[in-house]
């Protein structure tokens, strides 16, 4: 199975994303910014970084990028599309998700170790954990309190769209606890904290995040998302 | 030459920590004003002549579609002499 990883410029986590990938049984296939088509992957990731060096807001410039074209239209179709950290930005800023990212509460850059629970194991990209899992990942950014009207926040809750949550102190003013959502599909799935971070013990805190990748290679497998 | 100036504000219901940052710095450089701070953006965007009702229609669809992000913020649209 083949599986995009995108590079903007100013991306900084496409090559962690890739070796994922590769660790999880898939080929990586790089897809550059500029690129009009998707070389026919399975699957696309959009890595965490500073695309277009986060000018205007995060995410804002890449959205209106070359591929970002026919990456949103397979994904309309179902394609699997995981956007972490500044992916999961242009996610937002494509509207393929909804709400928002905005500046930490606290203001802080945030680096550190993150404890997580699982909440939608029904997605592409979250089959592999189990219910209410609770799994460690890296977490890193500068604006990642997920923000939504109350309208769209019950709508999430509701829909069981909300894919994994912060375990105990919010560490970014994520409206309840936020870390990942998906859509209505669940083919695309945002995820602010890092799990290409995570996939062995070597490399990693934990190899957690391993069951991201290994999770939609097994949605592919089975046929992709209906 | 006119000036078309466009500013982007958050939503009163979205946190903005960083005019909180500078509501709390105010105080301390002795300015006691200021009950609240909120932080937006402003563009300036440079147009030949006069703009027209045709130009400031597509500025609006711009300051929707890029220079703001509907779900978190507001925008206004002005022409400066």
């Amino acid at each position: 199975m083949k599986i995009g990883v995108v590079t903007f410029p100013g991306t900084l986590d496409d090559r962690d994303a890739a070796r994922a990938v590769r660790h999880a049984g898939g080929d990586a296939v790089s897809l550059w910014h500029n690129d009009a088509d998707l070389h026919g992957v399975d699957a696309v990731i959009l890595p965490g970084g500073f695309s277009y060096g986060d000018y205007l807001r995060c995410g804002a410039i890449s959205r209106f990028s070359p591929v970002m074209e026919p990456i949103i239209a397979a994904a309309q179709k179902g394609m699997p599309l995981l956007g972490i950290c500044n992916g999961f930005q242009v996610l937002a800023e494509a509207h393929l998700i909804p709400g928002a990212l905005t500046r930490n509460h606290a203001l802080h850059f945030i680096c550190k170790d993150q404890k997580l629970v699982i909440e939608n194991n029904q997605t592409a990209w979250t089959s592999a954990f189990a219910e209410k899992e609770e799994i460690v990942i890296p977490l890193k950014n500068g604006e990642g309190a997920y923000m939504c009207d109350d309208q769209t926040l019950a709508m999430l809750e509701g829909e069981g769209r909300i894919i994994a949550r912060y375990v105990g102190e919010n560490p970014n003013g994520s409206r309840n606890l936020i870390a990942g959502v998906t859509n209505e599909r669940g083919n695309i799935v945002g995820l602010m904290p890092h799990p290409e971070h995570a996939i062995d013990a070597l490399t990693g805190p934990t190899a957690d995040g391993l069951g991201f990748f290994t999770s939609v290679l097994k949605a592919l497998a089975a046929g992709g998302v209906k | 030459m006119a000036k078309i100036v466009v500013d982007v504000m958050l939503k009163p219901e979205i946190l903005d920590p960083q005019g909180k940052a500078v509501a709390a710095a105010l105080p301390r450089l002795g300015f006691t004003f200021a009950k609240d701070v909120r932080q937006g953006k402003r563009f300036e965007i440079e147009v030949d002549g006069q703009p027209t009702a045709a130009q400031l229609a597509e500025v609006e669809k711009a300051a929707e579609k890029l220079l703001s992000n509907p779900v978190i913020e507001t925008f206004t649209v002005r022409v400066e002499k």
